[in-house]
């Protein structure tokens, strides 16, 4: 006997008191729960045509999805989602069926930057790795994880997704408080203490706007940079996926360095498509990506890094003549740019 | 020959995501038509000979559109055998949600978008929760936690489907969605097969014509709602 058999032999009592997460099956599914002392089976098996009927539902198909859903909910919670050191891009071939000289490991804790022109081929490469391509998809290229190919399944798999996104063009759609929103992506996450995940989120996020927001505040309300702090908090302490790609956040309004480092510091790969120098700098790698293909791959020189400082201060600078301008000064521009 | 049955509310991006992804299929050298069916106008049939792909629009008018849908599907199947295509892909709205064009043994795909709300999957009824394929999209314009809070609901209501992010805009996704059109099973004709559920009945004085309220004039299959 598997564990399906014995799960539809459960009262509905024990089976939501054993696990809560089957409640929804029922709410998902539009099952009024009445008589909560009979098995799972006898209730699908009580259900009435007309009932059945009108819900666009069957027993034999409503069983069927009824262990599936209690499978799928037991490996998403207890699964550790992903156990990655790191993932390895094999070269394929570019747009000229040129050969992709290629072989590059990419460790957990490293920000690697991509960069080269629009249409040249960064969308691809990242939904390569996305998708863990394994010689399919038309560049040829193949995406190891810890050394070896991943399952297939990962791809459909819902919490096995590989990559996180963060863009300029995303928003917040939800309608309710920043409170509710953390703890409902908790829950997708089927993760008990969601009390503290929310408040460890809330606080850091705080951390990186400029601009203070609590749980109660609407999410909608929030402002472009305030969302943009949300985002990366949020994906940092909740998101199962091990790599996040930031997509052309330029001025966000946020700490661009503190944001990238607590998602490193959460154990994840950071990819950033970006040409803006100070954060691009902030990479230990940079891919450049031309005619479809991978180029090359270039170190960030200890000489960068020392720009980096410069880049930094003449970035503290305007960050400061823009704080100016929120609190309604007038501009005093020395030459602290020229020295 | 094989059929593929794309569903999904209105707006969510069902035309993008079978124009991009005929682009891939294109690619792979397959012949491709489309069926679109719609209720009173559609402009998509440019849209698509826009991208040279042969398309047949159905319009249902006055008929309820499922039941509109199911009894062309056949003579669509072999209009399209006729046109010696390798893939027939019929593209409908599920416009009252208890609706579904899903055929037993043939590759059913419901499009739905990350916009629609939480709440969605759940009020959606077999056109998602029977599909074989659930694309998601505009993924591009929410936040990561909101698309991950809704691929779980999804995955609560269709435990067993393929789960799969497509950028209707860009593209991103359509690749991997060809690849799983393209594996679907060959059939030679649909007669006899049947569909995944019941589509909704109604039989009476409205669907003949009746436009005057009131209980004399209700006749045939009618249910009350309880009030009190």
């Amino acid at each position: 006997m598997n564990e399906s058999d014995l799960l539809e032999e459960l009262t509905i009592k024990d089976l939501l008191d054993k696990y809560p997460y089957s409640k929804e099956f029922f709410n998902i599914n539009g099952l009024p729960i009445d008589d909560v002392k009979i098995s799972i089976r006898d209730y699908i098996n009580s259900l009435g045509y007309v009932f059945l009927e009108d819900m666009g539902l069957n027993q034999e198909d409503l069983l069927k999805r009824f262990r599936s859903f209690m499978d799928r909910m037991k490996a998403i919670r207890e699964e550790p989602a992903f156990n990655i050191r790191d993932i390895t891009i094999l070269g394929g071939r570019n747009k000229s069926e040129k050969p992709e000289e290629i072989d590059l490991k990419i460790c957990i804790g490293e920000i690697i930057c991509i960069v080269g022109p629009t249409g040249s081929g960064k969308s691809r490469l990242l939904a390569d790795i996305e998708w863990m391509a394994q010689r399919d998809t038309p560049t040829r290229r193949q995406i190891l994880i810890n050394g070896s190919v991943p399952p297939r399944d990962w791809r459909f798999s819902v919490e096995h997704k590989l990559v996180a996104q963060l863009s300029q063009n995303m928003n917040f759609v939800m309608d309710v408080s920043v409170g509710e929103f953390i703890t409902l992506h908790a829950q997708s996450r089927l993760i008990d203490n969601s009390e503290i995940k929310t408040q460890e989120i809330v606080f850091h996020a705080n951390q990186l706007s400029g601009e203070r927001f609590d749980m109660n505040t609407p999410l909608t309300s929030l402002s472009g940079g305030q969302s943009r702090a949300l985002m990366v908090a949020d994906t940092a302490f909740l998101s199962t996926s091990p790599i996040v790609l930031i997509d052309e956040i330029e001025n966000a309004g946020i700490n661009r360095k503190k944001a990238l480092e607590l998602l490193i510091g959460q154990n994840k790969i950071v990819l950033i498509a970006t040409h803006d120098p100070l954060l691009a700098l902030m990479g230990n790698k940079r891919i450049v990506v031309k005619n479809g293909g991978i180029k090359k791959v270039i170190n960030t020189t200890s000489n960068e890094k020392k720009g980096l400082l410069r880049l930094t201060e003449i970035d503290n600078i305007l960050m400061k003549y823009r704080e100016s301008l929120r609190n309604g000064q007038l501009l005093e521009i020395g030459d602290e740019l020229l020295c | 020959m094989k059929l593929i049955t794309v569903s999904g509310p209105p707006s969510s991006g069902k035309t993008s995501v079978i124009i991009k992804s005929i682009g891939e299929l294109k690619d792979r050298h397959l012949k491709i038509g489309v069926l679109k069916f719609d209720c009173l106008v559609t402009d998509d049939d440019n849209l698509y000979a826009a991208q040279n792909i042969d398309s047949r629009v159905g319009l249902s008018g006055s008929m309820c559109p499922d039941h509109f849908f199911v009894s062309n599907i056949d003579d669509c199947l072999n209009w399209a055998i006729g046109q010696s295509y390798d893939i027939l892909i019929s593209e409908s709205a599920g416009l009252c949600n208890r609706c579904s064009p899903h055929i037993k043994g043939c590759t059913a795909v419901c499009v739905i978008d990350n916009l629609m709300g939480i709440n969605t999957p759940k009020k959606i009824g077999p056109m998602l929760k029977m599909a074989d394929i659930v694309v998601i999209t505009k993924g591009d314009i929410v936040s990561q936690a909101e698309r991950e809070i809704f691929a779980l609901k999804i995955r609560q209501a269709n435990p067993d489907g393929i789960i799969l992010h497509v950028n209707g805009l860009t593209g991103q996704g359509a690749g991997e969605l060809a690849t799983l059109i393209e594996t679907a099973t060959e059939i030679e004709t649909l007669v006899g097969k049947e569909l995944r559920i019941s589509m909704p009945s109604a039989l009476c004085s409205y669907c003949l014509g009746e436009t005057v309220i009131g209980l004399n004039k209700q006749m045939g299959n009618v249910r009350k709602m309880k009030l009190d």
